[in-house]
């Protein structure tokens, strides 16, 4: 009994109307791509001058993707993320606050400095966590889906994760499990061309990573995650069908990270054309030129979001730097037993 | 009806998981075979296997395929399918069928389930249960016998325990899905069969608390699982070369109880560990080290291990009897460590 085999493709705005996109969404998603943005766009420069330690990945240039599935969930849906989180946990409504301060190896952090910019969770807020492992979070998100069913609480669960992933046998496994209980889980590729240094066209045999969804007779829908609105809509059908209890979907949102894999990354495998090419689809730029005249939101709305985020954002920053480190034996709090 | 001085340890974790289903409706349970023919249609088709060893029999009939829920063989994702549920209001009890299959799963044991509450913070609860299953002496050969539990305690986080009766198998798995962290428990497959007094009423056994088996004033026995009751038979042995023995079972390795263990060697001045895991860096030598770094002074003898020899686990009756400890082996090692009396 086929569910639903075929690999479709989200039609991108070029192609359509706006009618189901109105006024106070349109800022809504505005606001929510400018907060991704602006954040990590703070982070890559606050890298660079050596305030972050550790490992920090940015998720500049795919904004569409977090902005677009969060504006189309509800606030008590679960989602699931990856080492490239930030933006998610700012679309998810996670405070900046508490996040740079964690960026900061700070005592008012999010996670009291013990987790950082790659184990970021708020479950307050349905964040389950970032996620360091690759494909580690897909069973997790599973496990939400499953728990969402067993309450009988009309929750989603949304995983994200990277084109890398998707070669990971546990990733196989998450949507074989998924399939089988019909369980209300929607998976999220970010394919964003390349696993660390290694493309998607050396690391695997298929062009579209949707295609994957074939095997677990799920839906798979190939989207372009530089636009906004199609990833909204992608996400609102596989919301839908998952919540009637229809079962999971396969997304594959095509992208590109203006950035490197890490801050710090030299790029040397990837043609600089890319990023330059990358740029004239930047989410921003393309809601701002083709989505927000066609449904009224105005440049000096966006100027005032965009006042109010950096604003937000400088605060987040003052709030981390002049926070307290953690008192060195806050190290052996926070587990079950100190050794 | 029941003897209740004969309860089976299998009949002791049946009746654990009844119990704590009927008390707390977000516990469920998911594993391989677990009730064993999900895909038909009539309870006694459905219901087929109860578990590899019949510890799960009977309780799909009662609460359903939703709770009581056979999976595909799938260790990750069915291990991190339990984190995640636990991460978002449930409690579940995951079964890993062997300990053998760990490999599958380890990424979300170690990176996911077990450092959750540390890495964010504190907050993060992941109140679930992976029961699974230790042990050689059924010819099973390297592949289905280990008792690779070491490998488990080594990870901070989650809490790791082995029952070695009935009493306890029942009293600690309640425990076990009342708490609110990761807790791997260990049965071994050599104990399902063997029998002892479970009360009638219920009891909660705390986890991290050890207890003492026998007493005794020459030689301190720590021993795990199935190696407890080797332990008790070695010592019923040497008292006929009045040797007196206490025997100690911890109950937990994760955490372990350090007091107990350290009071009793302060006391006899020797100590044996007895464990099934192969023994380089393993809860044999962390309790020997234990032993050596804060009881040093009420040594009388270098403390010692009796744990198979460093080999993968044979096949052959004749190999595998020579690898797995017994009593006689315990015995000759007492003998060995403690001074004849004059």
């Amino acid at each position: 009994m086929d569910k639903m085999t075929e690999v479709t493709t989200e039609p991108q705005k070029e192609t359509t109307t706006f009618a189901d996109i109105d006024h106070a969404m349109g800022l809504r998603m505005y606001e929510n791509m400018r907060r991704v943005r602006d954040f990590d766009e703070a982070v890559h420069e606050l890298n660079a001058a050596g305030e972050l330690p550790g490992f920090v990945h940015v998720y500049v240039g795919e904004e569409g993707i977090a902005s677009g599935v969060m504006t189309a969930i509800n606030d008590d849906d679960y989602i699931t993320s990856t080492h490239r989180g930030h933006g998610h946990c700012v679309a998810k409504g996670v405070e900046m606050d508490g996040m740079m301060a964690e960026l900061y190896g700070r005592v008012t952090g999010i996670c009291k400095g013990k987790g950082g910019s790659m184990h970021i969770a708020d479950f307050s807020k349905g964040m389950l966590g970032a996620n360091g492992i690759v494909a580690g979070s897909t069973p997790i998100a599973v496990g939400a889906a499953l728990s969402a069913q067993m309450r009988n609480s009309g929750q989603v669960a949304v995983c994200f994760f990277g084109d890398g992933a998707t070669n990971e046998g546990i990733f196989h496994e998450s949507l074989n499990l998924a399939s089988i209980w019909d369980l209300p889980c929607i998976f999220v590729c970010e394919n964003n061309g390349y696993a660390q240094t290694t493309a998607t066209s050396y690391a695997m045999n298929v062009k579209d990573l949707a295609v994957r969804a074939k095997s677990y007779n799920i839906p798979g829908v190939i989207v372009d995650g530089q636009d906004i609105i199609a990833v909204h809509r992608a996400t609102k059908k596989a919301a839908e069908r998952a919540r009637e209890g229809k079962g999971p979907s396969l997304l594959e949102c095509k992208t590109t990270r203006f950035y490197g894999h890490f801050e710090g990354d030299n790029l040397k495998y990837r043609d600089p054309n890319e990023a330059i090419e990358a740029r004239k689809r930047d989410p921003l730029v393309l809601f701002a030129d083709n989505v927000a005249p066609a449904i009224g939101v105005t440049t000096d709305e966006m100027k005032v979001i965009d006042e109010k985020v950096a604003d937000v954002i400088k605060k987040a920053i003052e709030f981390g730097r002049s926070s307290p480190f953690p008192s060195p034996e806050d190290c052996l709090n926070d587990v079950y037993v100190n050794y | 009806m029941v003897d209740r001085k004969k309860v089976t340890y299998r009949q002791a974790l049946n009746e654990a998981l009844h119990e704590e289903m009927a008390f707390d409706e977000n516990v469920f349970i998911l594993g391989q075979d677990i009730a064993g023919g999900a895909q038909n249609k009539a309870p006694d088709e459905f219901d087929a296997w109860g578990g590899p060893f019949g510890v799960t029999k009977g309780l799909v009939g009662k609460y359903g395929k939703s709770r009581v829920r056979d999976t595909p063989i799938t260790e990750g994702a069915i291990v991190g399918c339990a984190a995640g549920a636990a991460a978002s209001g449930m409690r579940p009890i995951v079964e890993l069928m062997f300990i053998d299959f760990l490999g599958f799963c380890l990424d979300q044991i170690m990176n996911q389930a077990s450092p959750m509450r540390y890495m964010f913070g504190g907050k993060a609860k992941v109140p679930m249960v992976m029961r699974t299953m230790i042990g050689g002496g059924f010819q099973a050969a390297a592949q289905h016998s280990h008792s690779c539990h070491s490998l488990l305690v080594h990870l901070p986080g989650l809490k790791l325990v082995t029952p070695s009766t009935p009493y306890d198998a029942k009293g600690l798995l309640k425990s076990a899905i009342r708490d609110d962290d990761l807790v791997i428990f260990v049965e071994h497959k050599g104990l399902y069969d063997t029998k002892g007094p479970v009360p009638e009423e219920e009891y909660l056994l705390p986890l991290g608390k050890g207890e003492i088996v026998r007493e005794g004033t020459d030689i301190t026995i720590v021993a795990f699982s199935k190696m407890v009751l080797i332990a008790y038979e070695a010592s019923v042995k040497l008292e006929q070369d009045d040797i007196s023995v206490e025997v100690i079972d911890p109950r937990s390795m994760s955490p372990l109880d350090e007091e107990l263990i350290l009071n009793s060697v302060r006391k006899t001045g020797h100590l044996i560990v007895v464990d099934e895991d192969n023994p380089r860096c393993s809860i044999a030598t962390d309790v020997v080290a234990l032993a050596s770094s804060k009881a040093f002074d009420s040594l009388n003898a270098a403390p010692k291990m009796l744990t198979p020899p460093h080999t993968p686990v044979p096949f052959s009756p004749e190999l595998e009897k020579f690898y797995l400890p017994n009593a006689d082996k315990l015995v000759e090692l007492v003998k060995e460590t403690v001074p004849a009396h004059a």
